[in-house]
């Protein structure tokens, strides 16, 4: 029993150095080729053989962050409802109903982004923002062009709607963890709801609010079949967010199956790899992070 | 003044009668005003009557201990005083609370500034995750803008006035969930008189502090009341004993007997409340 | 006491405007999740048959149902579960047990926490370059590992988590009874924590269930029925991938119909789950 469990431990452990060595073996062609040019060029033809995964790398970053933008605030709005303002009654199914959409499949999300969502945005919500930020500077160029309604807008929206439940479902349940005797003497200063919430409920749950923040990133960086129905797949870095472009993981959906020629596929396990790396990088930092947040509240 | 009525008793009929033992203070002391007067408050959990017509006086500048055995409706009382109860669904109060010409009991009362002149203490220390200085600092910032010099001020007196000053002056920057569980209290006290409430409730402040602790504490209640109009729920009689001018014994929702401390714990009026203070029961 | 009166309207309004906010960011939040439930629903049941669970995926333009993709679903995910869980449940085991504390269960916890936040197409990747290059062609047994690599992580965490939670006095009292380590862990840790750890198994289950991205290049699609797992297997992911992106409008009633399936299946585990480990609690 003291053998199997420790040869099952061991497989854990082997698994991800194969994932790791298996990716780096299938890039390395890509890297060969390109260099580190592959990193810094924008431009990515299967007829010419020529791969850069800018336009990737960036598409999943600016998606993330649109989704972040939205998604954060929200989240905690809607962990503060439940926690501190909603009816007692309500509170249980709430609760559960969010736990319950975080556990639906991200291609429910794709394919209702493709049929509801990109129709919406591109009748109602682009055309107003395309005239909203024309007289603003830099914000226009942000906003500009015709509404395709598919693209890194609409993909960062659908990442905010999916990121929603994990980030809400954590952090209501750090809320839940405070003292009610802390939170007491908070409004025995005097304190409105929104102080309490401010000074005492955040700074006690910090660490578990940035691990549900994290969770939701790392779920929005990774998110493939969400993304890919809506982000329109075009290997281009446009100035405008409502312009199509695409995702390290959208790419590799995208096109994965049919790359045909060694460099192709392999400049898409190499996007693998980056993404791999990315992901990795955001949570090693997040954990650096809490171990120093609690590291200075031990002190 | 002198023969005002002070002692009350409680009874459970169906209309509420007002104070019945009658005695009368020493003729030395200073005249006694009610700082809060509790009249025919009824306080509910859902259906469940925890306070049943709760009749009492709460004298300025006092010490008034509310004792009596656990689930007797002693720490409901208290967190009536600043609406606490507000906070949690289904709890709700009927009667008045008369406080500085209003009632407390208003549904239109503006709780932020209710709890401000009231402050409160609870049965743990509750420091914020924050600095010491912050924990202080906090309160009056609320309320007041004040230049960093008059800020450093008042966070000193405050702590000073909680006898804490001594041991953290040099570490007010650190986390006040570094402090000992006595000194976390006293933090917390100190916290509340920083705000300059004009009452401070507590309840059972010393029950989860070492008796070295609880001292100090109890030191520090003695010293406070001539500013300050203190109540305070404790199931330690020995403590209402030390600390209390008043003493409130209260049982399954009632207010059985209030009076003075020496009265209450030399010659009860009430039977029940002479089994209590004995040992007989709770 | 001096209150600045300013500063104490400019906090009433402040606490005004941040608790509006919240119950909009409740209201909006809800609204767009009821939103695409809603349509689900909508879309879903109005495709949905007898012939959906009777036929196969129809070409384009024609009629047909969604059987052999639900198949293949159900082979993969069993093939998941079936490889994934007896590792993942003796890696956790390990652990919690024997190497409680240990440098190995440290690094091994690290490396699935990597591997239970990597993305799941990545994971797909890898099984490609293992094996679907090695064998030459997509296949289900493909499909299936790479579904397992998914399911192994959530049950190494959640194993180890509830015999973590199993008081140790319940094992010094079988130690004192003289019964051996391994048999004081099969007859005692895992009762005391089975509840927990078929939550696990179930959550794991739901998460595989839904999941496109890693069998889009190891198990590929068929538009046949098909149990031969060494051969490309039809699924619905895939299946609802495809067709919802085809022009055809009778391809994406299809997916709508797929994704409801797929929804009501993953709600089910879901709420199996949930409903286990509260009668846990309530015990």
């Amino acid at each position: 029993m003291r053998i199997a469990t420790r040869t099952a431990a061991i497989t854990v452990l082997l698994l991800l150095g194969g994932v790791i060595i298996a990716l780096i073996q299938g890039s390395i062609p890509a890297f060969r080729e390109f260099g580190w040019g592959f990193l810094t060029a924008e431009h990515w033809n299967p007829a010419t053989e020529k791969f850069g995964a800018l336009a990737p790398i960036y598409g999943t970053l600016v998606t993330s962050f649109i989704a972040m933008l939205i998604g954060i605030p929200v989240s905690l709005g809607i962990a503060i409802f439940i926690t501190e303002l909603c009816p007692r009654s309500l509170k249980r199914p709430i609760s559960t109903a969010i736990e319950l959409l975080a556990g639906i499949p991200s291609i429910i999300y794709g394919i209702w982004g493709l049929f509801v969502l990109a129709p919406f945005l591109q009748a109602y919500v682009q055309p107003f923002l395309i005239a909203l930020f024309a007289p603003v500077p830099v914000l226009s160029s942000l906003f500009s062009g015709p509404p395709y309604g598919i693209g890194i807008f609409t993909a960062g929206i659908i990442l905010s709607i999916m990121v929603l439940p994990y980030i809400t479902s954590v952090t209501r349940d750090v809320f839940e963890t405070v003292p009610p005797v802390l939170k007491e003497s908070a409004y025995g200063l005097g304190c409105t709801t929104w102080e309490v919430v401010r000074k005492v409920v955040l700074p006690y749950t910090q660490t578990g609010v940035i691990g549900g923040v994290m969770l939701g990133l790392g779920r929005a960086l990774g998110e493939t079949m969400a993304v890919t129905f809506v982000i329109g797949n075009a290997h281009r870095i446009s100035a405008s967010l409502l312009a199509p472009g695409t995702t390290i993981s959208a790419a590799i959906a995208n096109e994965f199956t049919e790359a045909d020629g060694d460099l192709y596929t392999s400049s898409l396990i190499a996007l693998g790899l980056l993404l791999f790396v990315i992901t990795f990088i955001v949570l090693a930092g997040a954990r650096l992070l809490l171990l120093r947040l609690q590291k200075r509240a031990g002190t | 003044m002198n023969d005002q009525p002070i002692a009350g008793v409680g009874f459970n009929t169906v209309k509420p009668r007002p104070y019945l033992g009658i005695t009368t203070p020493e003729t030395s002391k200073p005249p006694l005003a009610e700082r809060i007067s509790v009249s025919d408050v009824n306080f509910y959990y859902g259906d469940y009557l925890a306070l049943k017509h709760v009749t009492m006086p709460i004298y300025d500048k006092k010490v008034t201990a509310l004792i009596g055995p656990s689930g007797c409706g002693k720490s409901t009382l208290l967190r009536i005083f600043n609406r606490m109860y507000d906070l949690y669904p289904k709890q709700r109060a009927e009667g008045t609370i008369k406080f500085d010409g209003g009632n407390v009991l208003d549904p239109k009362q503006d709780l932020n500034l209710l709890r401000a002149r009231i402050g409160m203490v609870f049965q743990k220390p509750t420091p914020f995750p924050m600095s010491i200085y912050d924990n202080i600092a906090f309160g009056i910032r609320l309320y007041e803008r004040l230049p960093k010099s008059e800020l450093d001020d008042r966070v000193e007196s405050s702590l000073k006035r909680a006898a804490l000053w001594d041991e953290v002056k040099g570490k007010l920057n650190q986390s006040g969930l570094g402090l000992s569980g006595g000194q976390q209290q006293r933090l917390c006290i100190a916290r509340t008189i920083a705000v300059r409430p004009e009452v401070i409730l507590l309840d059972e402040p010393t029950s989860a502090l070492d008796p070295i602790a609880t001292a100090k504490v109890e030191e520090l209640i003695y010293q406070l009341k001539s500013d300050y109009t203190i109540v305070i729920v404790t199931h330690n009689m020995q403590q209402a004993a030390r600390v209390a001018d008043f003493t409130a014994f209260m049982y399954l929702g009632e207010l059985i007997e209030f009076g003075e401390t020496a009265q209450i714990f030399t010659k009860p009026r009430q039977s029940k409340t002479e089994d209590y203070i004995t040992g007989r029961f709770g | 006491m001096a209150i600045n009166a300013a500063m104490y309207r400019r906090r009433r309004f402040g606490n005004v405007v941040v608790m509006a906010s919240a119950w909009a960011a409740a209201a909006s939040g809800l609204i767009v999740l009821a939103f695409i439930l809603a349509t689900l629903l909508y879309k879903g049941f109005s495709g949905l048959s007898l012939a959906v669970f009777t036929e196969m995926t129809p070409p384009p333009g024609s009629a047909g149902g969604l059987l052999n993709a639900i198949y293949g679903s159900v082979m993969m995910t069993l093939l998941g579960t079936a490889i994934g869980t007896p590792i993942g449940m003796l890696a956790g085991t390990y652990m919690a047990e024997y190497g409680r504390g240990s440098w190995l269960a440290s690094v091994v916890r690290f490396i699935n926490d990597v591997l239970l936040s990597a993305p799941s197409i990545v994971i797909g990747l890898f099984v490609y370059e293992i094996m679907v290059v090695h064998m030459g062609h997509f296949s289900a047994w493909a499909g299936g590992v790479a579904l397992s690599l998914l399911v192994l992580p959530v049950v190494v965490r959640t194993t180890e988590d509830m015999l973590l939670l199993v008081p140790n006095g319940l094992r010094e009292a079988a130690s004192a009874l003289g019964s051996p380590r391994w048999l004081m862990i099969v007859q005692v840790a895992y009762r005391a924590a089975r509840a927990g750890m078929i939550t696990g198994v179930l959550l794991a289950i739901a998460r595989i269930t839904g999941e496109t991205a890693p069998l889009l290049f190891t198990a590929l699609n068929n538009q046949f029925m098909s149990s031969n797992m060494n051969a490309p297997m039809a699924n619905l992911p895939v299946v609802i991938f495809q067709f919802a992106l085809s022009p055809y409008a009778d391809w994406q009633k299809l997916a709508w119909t797929g994704a409801l399936i797929i929804t009501l299946a993953v709600l089910a585990l879901n709420i199996g789950a949930r409903s286990l480990s509260q009668s846990r609690t309530n015990d």
